[in-house]
Formats: C-alpha cells, structure tokens, sequence
C-alpha cells in the first residue's frame, strides 16, 4: 500500500500545459527519486501534493496520500496534512527562513500549531529536533536569527521545520543544490538518517542523477511534463533501456575529446609548431604571495574585528595554452582570486604578473594591453548580459581595450566570426540576449571572451547553471577552443567532474590557501591533502553510485 | 545595535546643524536690517545702532551663528518684530494647535490605511482588492485642502454637526476643543491613508512572494495566520519609512489646513508672520518644522532595528 | 534597503501591445492626453475671456453658458480652469525637470562612487529632506517674495533628492550584476558603464518616478497658490480659484467644486499613467496577475 500514489496527474497554468498524465508513488520508508532538467515540472509535481500551487494552475488526475485525495481536499484539510504529515524541504536555504523570527520560534510554530502545545512544550521539542539535525543548543540557542547562520545550517533547521512533527511523507526539492559537495553529503546523510529512523516516505526532487542515484531505492525521469522511465534505481540506470535515460546518464559523466593535454615540458609537438606561444618558456600567468584582506565587522563605533583573509599567500603560474582547475568549497576564496587575476580587484599584499608584466596596482590605462590578452566567462548565463542591448553591441565589448577602434564593418565581421566560433549563427548578431537560451547565452558569452584572442580565459563557474545535456556541449566547445586557439584556462569550480572533464592540472584551495597541485587524474585519484580527500569523497559520482547500488542488491 | 543606533544619532545631528545653517543663511541674506524694522522708519541711525549692539548684529559671522545656535538650544528664538514678545512666547501657544492635530491625523491615517492594506494583500486581485485600490488610487489625487473645502460644505454648512472653523482654545473643556479638530483632522489624514494604503498593499504582496512565505505555508498555517504572523512584520520597513515621510507631509499640511479652518495654530502663525515680513518668526517655526521632521526620521531610522534583527547586528 | 528589481527584456513592439491591453495606462494615459491638450487649447481659444471682469455676470450657478458657473468677478470657470491647467502643467514639468536634472547624476555618480562620496551625497539628501517643499517655499517667499517661479524652485529642490535616490537605488542594483563585471574586465570605466549599461537599466524607474512627482507638483503647486505663496492673480490657477471660493462655499460652492475636481483628475491620471509604466515594465508584478 503506497503512502502517496500520484495518477495520471496533468496541469496546466493559464493555458500552458505543464505536467501530463504524470504517475508516481512512494511507499512508507522508501525513497523516490524525481528526476529531470529544468522545465520538466518536478518542483511542480511537489507543489501539487502539497497543493500550494499559483492559482491559475488546475489540476486534473488523482493524487491520494494516506487515503486523502489531495486534489479534492478542503484547504483546512490540507492545513492539518501539511507540516503535520507531510513535510517539505526547499532549494534555496538562503530565502527559506524568515529573517525577523528566531529558528526557535520558527521550528516551535508549526508544533504549537498542530499539536496545540504549550510555548515550553512546543520549546523543548523544537530544541530536540535542532539537536537531532546537528544544530547543538550550546552554539545555536533557539534566540538565534536566520541570519546569523550559515547556508548549511539554514537548511538544517528549515529540515528540522520540516521533520518536527515526524511526517510520514517528507518532500525534498532540490535540497543540496545550493550548498557544496561537502555541504551536500553531509546534508544528504542527514534526510537518509532520518527518513530509516522514522520510517518517513521521501521524494527527493533533482537535477542530479548522481544525487538522486545515491539516496533513492526508486527513480522517476520526467522530461517536458512527462515521465519517461520509472523503475528500480540500480536496474534503470545500468541498463539505460530508455533513450532519454541514456542521454542523461551519459551527459552526466561526459568527458570531452581532447588531444594530449599540455603538462609543461610535455606539448604535443604539433601544438608548439602550431602555436609559437607554446615554444615560450615563460609561463603566462603568475602570482607571488598573494593575500587579499576584507576588513573585519564593525564591533562598535570605533573598534573592527580582525580582518578576515579571504586569500592567503598564494603562489602559482600558469603556461600558455594551459588548462588549470581551480577548485574549493565556497567560500574558500576561488572567486576572489579569480577577480585579482581579473585585475578587477586588487591583493593587499603581493604581485600577479601577466606575460611577464606586473599587473597589480596599475590604472584602467596602463592594463588595456593585459585586458586584450585576458577576459572571463561567467557562471550565470541570464546575469552576464546587459538585457538593453543587442548581441552586436555585447560580444564586441572586449574590443574598447583594441589600441585602433575597428571600423563598424571591421567590427561587425569580427563579431560573426566569434560567433560561428562558437557555433552560433552570424545572423544573431542583431538579437537581443533573451531571444536565447540558457546554453545559447553561455556560447555568446564565450564569444564574447574570444573576441580579441585572448591568451587566457578566466571562467567562474561557467557550466554550473545549466542542465546536464547542455554543460556536456558547453565543455566540448571549451575544450575545442582550447585546442584549436591554444587558450590557456583558469577554471573555478565546485564540481569535480568538470575539473576532470576539461582541465590538465588542479588547485585545490581551502581557507584561502593553495593546499594541492598537481594533474588533474592524480589529485583526483590520489588526493593528498584533508581537504581534497574530503572534496574527493564527498563529490557525488554516477558511476560510483550505480556500482554501489548494484554491489548492495547483489 | 550600538554602533547603528549611534550611527544614525550622529547623522541626525549632523542634519540638524546642517540645516540650522542654512536657516541662519538665509536669514543673512535677507534684505532689510531688523533693527530698522523693529524700530520704524523714524528712529535715528543711533537709536538704530544701539539696538544693532543690543542683538548682536555686529558681531562676526561665526559668533553670531553660535550665538544664534545656542538660543535656540535653551529655546531662545529671539523677539518677534511685530508682537514684540519673545518668539517662544507665540510658538508655546500654537504648537497645542498644530501638534494636536497632526498626530491624530497620523494616527487615523494609520488606523485606516494598514487594516485597507491587510485587506487588500489577502485579496490580491479580487474584487475587494480592486474596489479599495481604486478608492485609494482616487484618495492619492485628492488635496487635502480641496477635500477640507468640501467636507466643511457637507458637515457643518449642510449637516451643520461641526463648527466649520475656528478653535475654541483647550481651556473651553477637551471635548469642544477635540470637536474642532475632528474636520481638518480627517480631511488631513484621508489622502495620507490612501498613500499608505497602497504602501501596505504592495509591500505585503512583495513579501508574500517570498520563499519563507512558502516555508510557513509548508508548516500547516492557515493563509490568513501567515499573513499577519509572517508577512506583517517584514512589510513594516516600507511602511515605516512611509510613515516618517508623512509625518512631514502632515506638518507641512496642518499649516495649510489651519488656514482652511481658520485655526490658530503654527501655520497661521507663520502666514501672518509673512505678510508682516516678521522674519524671525518665520525662521524660528520653519527651524522648529525641521527640527521634528528630523527627530521623526531619527525614531523611524530607530524603530527599523526594532524590526529587523539583522540591523541589530550589522555594523 | 536595497531595492530588488528585474529588467524587464522586451523589444519596443511587445511593450507596446502590452501598454494599449493595460486598463491603468490606457485610462491614465488618455487623462493625461486630454489635460495636455486643454492647455495648449487655452493658448488659442477659451470659451470666454478670462482677463475680462464682468461685475454683472459675478458668481453664476452652472449653465449652458458657463457650463461651471462664474466667479465672483463674472469670469466663466471653465475658461479659467483651462488656462489653469497650463500653469500647472508648466510648473509641474519644470520641477521634474530639476529634480531628475541634478538629481539623477547625483545618485548615479553616488552609486558608482561609493564610499565618501555617497554618504556626502546622502548627507546631503537627507539634509534636503528634511524642509518640505511647503518649508522651503515659505522660506523662499519670505526672501524673494510670492510668485510661480518661486513655487517652482522650491518643489524642484524638493523633487532633488527624490530623484537622487531612486537613481542611487536602482544603480546600487545593477552595479553587482555580472554584466557590469564583463564590462569592468573589457576596460571600461565607471562614467562609461554607468552611460551605456546602468542608466538604460533604471529608465523605467525614473519614469515612474517622473510621473507620480509630475502628480504631486501639480498638487503642491495649487496647494502652494492656495495660500498665496504661488502663481499670483490675475493669472488663474487652480489652487488660486480655490482660494477664491473658500469665502463663498455657501453662496457659490460651484467655484469650488469645478477646479478641485480639475486637480483630481489630472493628479489621478498621471497615477494612473505611472502605475501602468510599472505594470507593464515590471516583470515582477505582471508574474502576480
């Protein structure tokens, strides 16, 4: 007898179809997977059992959970089942708390307001469950604002929110994706420590077949408001029988075709007769010590706290044509470095030199020459375009660090041929950036960086915002530019796949210090500091999960 | 929580002095010598000159400016030309008027427009909604001494329930006193609700658009328990910031509905005082408007930590 | 605070069809049509003279002749409101002018600065803040004396700081986007990217703005000439006229009545105007409908 049995759900909001003939069910103490890209009505699917739905949606089908019908049911029914029986856990822990209550008072609401218990009562349980999700009443008291925590911590108690009346049904959308890999394990451990202890139904919605694959007994793909495969984990995803399922499993753990990649010392001899850069000793990028400080919170009218080092003491150097990972949690300091190799920020202490020149501590002027030979891609697609202008206008920005302004005709030509390098049409030339999609935009952006042949490319975070489908295409065309314009990269990022994917060497960085370089399959393999270890184990890996899955089941 | 409170207690007094100069300034650059005013056209340039000593005219700018500044600290405006009594003397018995009456115009405004607010949010795009939005779309258009014009026409000309000017002073007995405020009372505060009614509105439309809105409907409560436990208290920025801007909107309206109603309070003061050209007059009340608009944002800037834990501990 | 807002994306067309399906800017736009050319009609023709005083036709009750009556020196109403509606209009327009003339470099430049030069600018803000137009027109009549032109000076100053601080607002909201960052790494500075990227993004709000400052200068200049402060007769304007009627609502409520209902719905349409420019700009709100 399942718990939640979903049947032949369709919704459309307006007159936009969104889910058609959707069918699902979790047993009591099972987990179901609810896999798909974006668009693909699973955060829609939840908001349906929960009936929290925009109100232009209706909703036709049945959806019965522990012999209620949802669909038909009164909405102070629906009060009494939510929070109460089924509990719900959201993506964004940032936004999820609300910022002028205390966690105490928010865990304890939902207690007093089902069970009716005293303010003390409702207290003591809500400081049981903060225990129980890691939150310990010596660092986190009940009086403690949303704000004052951590991204992790927040999700944590927004999980205690949702836990706090044991619920027989517990909905998790997109749980961990705005948290790290070691965030995301350790979260990820938390729900399958408390789904086994009281016996809840979880249906775990995500982007991440690798995720999904770790935690759930069964999986469900959803594509276009539609399930295309439904079935035991372990056997779905090794035997891939669907040619949807197949496609999303192998975009997972794509890897790009790349030619032997450049170790210093070790080029191809093809690429250094094609790119004399190559034949250059000198390595294209390098920094000395250096520390950035971000000065510490006001403690009151006249004293600051410490300052806070984001980066500390960092030293590296990169060849030409080079590809190099940087990776680390968030807020390790990646990002900043980033910007100071940007010169968009400048380190408190030490140089960064770029083709041999300093580039710390020099006006807009002086830098036009390194911007020629230095631009940046980033991770949002939808952010990185200024939605006023047309295509034309933004990918020919780099070219105001040209010595000699090109003429239109000059600059119009060099912007199409950015363009079909990056296999987009010259025609787009004269659309406006929301004509495209999510994929299209990140093309346009790497256009935009390849415009003035730089000799390196500095992209954060580049294919975490987009589906996995559409990041394997993105790593091809990184990967062939590489190739093809003897582009060095710098690439920060979360996510070791994308490291391994695209890049000859890794950084690992953790509290803002460079603790592990080397090639990129040794680190991974090998790791060799804590924190690479801990990057390493807790990274979610397809491969890996369906192995283990199989190995449990016999 | 210190260095914020601090913070804007610095900046207030800041403002304060700031203004106090350009008051002073302007005072300065007026044509005409006041002791020539105080004392007519037939005294003699000596009796004039004396009397320039008397007030310090001839002292340097900056020590006149102090001079001046430490008056108005111990509440010394200075003379009145035309009444020849000290200014604290006319503002004493005024502000009892304008005072009185702009606080209950705040208070009814707010009485009228959060519950309109509360209303209208819960029932975005509904009828209900519509109908008071629209009420409140035309309240905004109204001038408040257009709309003391026509209530004075239908309540004390028509229905003759109130006098349609006029004070009776506060010694006449409360009651009396009160009932002679109640028109510009409500003519001052209708068009301020209207605002603040649409400020409530959308700031609570905005915050129920939040991720924590979903978050406690998740918990089990009811729209209606949300609304008031969790979106009231996050829409109160806006409409506190609302509420500051109005009060000076208030005290720059009593001055004009006083005339309407021909009630003997600041506004008067400072409209006679213009047509006698008694300047100092003039620029004490105009100081001691600034004075409260400043204190009021000060209390609104104050009242923002009192909502929003996180400005308690930032900076 | 910081504001949230998000750019809308849309070529002129969409705009377009999406202003004329609008039921606010429709009807505030139509309003605002119609009181615009009332007053460029009054500069040709009104039904009767206004600068001639007829004793023997004082304060008529509304006829087919004088549709709102006549004042009491026997000026025909609506002739009167018409030339009214100029006045207004100009003093309104060139208050806005002002306020977003300096106002808007001001927060723009405060924006892009940061540091010192925004909390000097913000000083400064608050500093204008605190005299209300009403505040600082008194001050100003009391140097220069009553008169349209210092009505206008005062609500311009008054309109300044508005002005500056939804630009410094809106600017502080797109200066952490990324494409503000693309731009900064293809060497532009910040006078160029607050040109060509921030000020193009906050248009919307400073037309929103515009109008409902637009709709309270015309409030607070006929609040303004109500008290004498403002135009002076004979130039009719509407606060003025109400001045006139206060002494007579008993005998002629009709001189009341015709100008207040003038300045509502001139005030009321430009609302509308401004209300249906952020309806159908913002995403945001549309996404709730």
């Amino acid at each position: 007898m399942s718990l939640l049995e979903i049947q032949r759900l369709s919704l459309s909001i307006g007159d936009t179809p969104i889910l058609r003939d959707v069918e699902l069910s979790v047993a009591p103490g099972e987990v179901m997977g609810l896999v798909g890209e974006s668009g693909s009505g699973k955060s829609i699917t939840a908001l349906t059992v929960m009936r929290l739905l925009p109100w232009a949606a209706r909703a036709t089908g049945r959806v019965v959970f522990d012999g209620i019908d949802i669909l038909a049911a009164s909405e102070d029914q629906m009060c009494a089942l939510r929070g109460d029986d089924i509990g719900m856990v959201f993506q964004e822990p940032m936004t999820a708390l609300n910022p002028v209550k205390t966690i105490g008072e928010q865990v304890a609401e939902g207690i007093r307001w089902h069970t009716r218990a005293s303010r003390a009562d409702a207290e003591d349980r809500a400081r049981k469950m903060l225990d129980r999700v890691g939150l310990p009443a010596a660092q986190f008291p009940l009086s403690r604002y949303p704000h004052e925590l951590s991204g992790g911590q927040r999700q944590r108690v927004v999980i205690a929110i949702a836990c706090a009346l044991k619920p027989k049904l517990l909905i998790a959308d997109e749980p961990t994706t705005a948290l790290d890999v070691v965030l995301q394990a350790q979260i990820l451990d938390l729900l399958r420590d408390l789904v086994a202890e009281n016996r809840m139904g979880l249906l775990l919605i995500s982007h991440d077949l690798a995720v999904v694959t770790e935690m759930a007994d069964r999986i469900t793909i959803l594509r276009h408001g539609e399930v295309m495969e439904a079935g035991d984990t372990a056997r779905t995803l090794s035997e891939q029988l669907h040619p949807y399922t197949r496609q999303l499993a192998q975009a997972s753990m794509h890897v790009p075709a790349r030619a032997r990649t450049h170790e210093v010392g070790q080029d191809s001899p093809q690429l250094q007769a094609a790119n004399p850069l190559l034949q250059v000793a000198k390595p294209l990028l390098q920094a000395e010590s250096v520390t950035r400080d971000y000065p510490g919170r006001r403690k009151s009218l006249l004293k600051r706290a410490a300052p806070i080092r984001a980066v500390d003491d960092v030293s590296f150097s990169i060849d030409p044509g080079q590809s190099v990972a940087l990776v680390g949690r968030s807020g390790c300091g990646k990002s900043t470095l980033a910007r100071m190799v940007l010169a968009l920020d400048g380190p408190t202490s030490g140089t960064i030199r770029f083709r041999g020149e300093v580039i710390t501590g020099k006006s807009e002027a002086e830098l036009k020459p390194a911007r020629r030979d230095m631009q940046v891609v980033f991770q949002d697609p939808y952010g990185s375009f200024d939605p006023r202008q047309k295509v034309e206008k933004l990918v020919a920005e780099p070219l105001h660090v040209l010595e000699k302004k090109p003429t239109n005709a000059e600059r119009r030509e060099m912007v199409a041929k950015a363009l079909h390098e990056v296999g987009l049409s010259p025609r787009d030339m004269d659309k406006y950036p929301h004509e495209f999609s999510g994929g299209q935009r990140q093309r346009l952006s790497i256009a935009r960086a390849i415009i003035t042949r730089p000799k390196l490319v500095v992209a954060d975070e580049p294919v975490s915002a987009l589906d996995v489908s559409i990041r394997a295409q993105i790593l091809d065309l990184f990967a062939e530019l590489n190739q093809k314009l003897g582009v060095a990269y710098l690439f920060i990022t979360h996510d070791l796949t994308v490291a391994r994917a695209i890049t000859d060497q890794v950084m690992v960085m953790h509290d803002g210090k460079i603790v592990e370089r080397g090639r990129t399959s040794e680190v991974l393999d090998h790791p060799q500091s804590e924190a690479a270890k801990a990057l390493v184990t807790a990274a979610p890996d397809l491969h890996r999960a369906i192995a283990r899955r199989l190995q449990e089941q016999g | 929580m210190t260095a914020y409170l601090l913070k804007r207690l610095a900046i207030a007094l800041i403002t304060l002095v700031l203004a106090s100069m350009v008051v002073f300034a302007v005072l300065e650059i007026i044509p005409g010598d006041p002791a020539r005013l105080m004392l007519g056209l037939n005294a003699s340039a000596d009796q004039v000159e004396l009397l320039r000593n008397q007030m310090g005219l001839n002292a340097p700018l900056a020590l006149r400016y102090l001079h001046w500044a430490g008056g108005l600290l111990s509440l010394d405006f200075g003379r009145s030309y035309t009444y020849s009594v000290p200014v604290i003397d006319l503002v004493r018995e005024r502000v009892v008027v304008s005072l009185p009456l702009a606080l209950i115009a705040l208070a009814l405004s707010t009485i009228i427009a959060v519950p309109v607010g509360l209303f209208s949010a819960g029932r975005h795009g509904r009828a209900g909604d519509t109908i008071a939005m629209g009420a409140a779309q035309l309240g905004v258009a109204v001038p408040n001494f257009w709309f003391a014009l026509m209530l004075i026409y239908l309540f004390a000309v028509w229905l003759r329930l109130v006098p349609s000017g006029g004070f009776p002073g506060w010694s006449a007995g409360v009651w009396p006193a009160l009932k002679s405020l109640i028109l510009p009372a409500i003519a001052l505060a209708l068009p301020q609700a209207a605002i603040l009614a649409r400020v409530t509105r959308s700031a609570l439309i905005e915050v129920l658009n939040e991720d924590y809105i979903r978050t406690a409907r998740a918990k089990g409560l009811p729209f209606r328990a949300v609304l008031w436990r969790h979106a009231l208290r996050n829409a109160m920025i806006p409409v506190l910031t609302i509420l500051g801007l109005q009060f000076a909107f208030l005290l720059a309206g009593t001055i004009i509905i006083e005339n309407v109603f021909y009630l003997p309070g600041l506004g008067r003061l400072v409209f006679q005082a213009i047509t006698q050209r008694d300047l100092i007059v003039v620029e004490s009340v105009v100081m001691l408007l600034v004075a409260a608009v400043i204190a009021v944002n000060l209390l609104v800037d104050l009242s923002y930590a009192v909502v929003d834990p996180r400005l308690r501990s930032r900076q | 605070m910081t504001l949230r807002f998000d750019i809308p994306e849309e070529n002129f067309a969409d705009i377009l069809v999406k202003a004329f399906t609008n039921r606010s800017f429709l009807t505030g736009f139509v309003i605002t049509i119609v009181v615009a050319a009332v007053a460029i009609v009054s500069f040709f023709w009104t039904p009767f003279d206004v600068t001639r005083l007829i004793i023997a036709d004082k304060t008529q009750a509304p006829s087919p002749a004088h549709w709102f009556g006549t004042d009491h020196f026997g000026r025909d109403i609506l002739s009167m409101i018409m030339v009214g509606a100029r006045n207004s209009i100009a003093v309104a327009l060139v208050a806005v002018g002002i306020g977003m003339g300096v106002g808007v470099p001001l927060g723009a430049f405060a924006a892009a600065r940061g540091g010192i030069v925004d909390e000097a600018v913000m000083r400064l803000n608050d500093l204008v803040f605190a005299f209300p137009a009403l505040l600082s027109a008194i001050m100003i009549t009391a140097i220069f004396g009553p008169g349209a032109l210092n009505a206008i000076i005062a609500i311009g100053i008054f309109n300044i700081p508005v002005f500056a601080r939804v630009a410094r607002a809106g600017a502080l909201a797109i200066w952490p986007r990324e494409f503000i960052l693309a731009a900064r790494a293809a060497g532009k500075g910040k006078t160029l990217i607050t040109l060509e990227h921030v000020l193009p993004n906050i248009v919307t709000l400073l037309l929103v703005q515009g109008t409902i400052q637009f709709a309270l200068g015309i409030l607070a200049e006929a609040g303004l000439s109500y008290v004498g402060l403002g135009t002076q007769p004979p130039m009719p304007s509407w606060g003025r006229m109400l001045f006139d009627a206060q002494t007579r609502m008993v005998a002629a409520p009709w001189m009341a009545i015709f100008p207040g209902m003038a300045i509502v719905v001139t005030v009321l349409g430009l609302n509308l105007l401004g209300d249906g420019i952020a309806d159908i700009l913002d995403p945001k709100s549309r996404r709730q409908r």
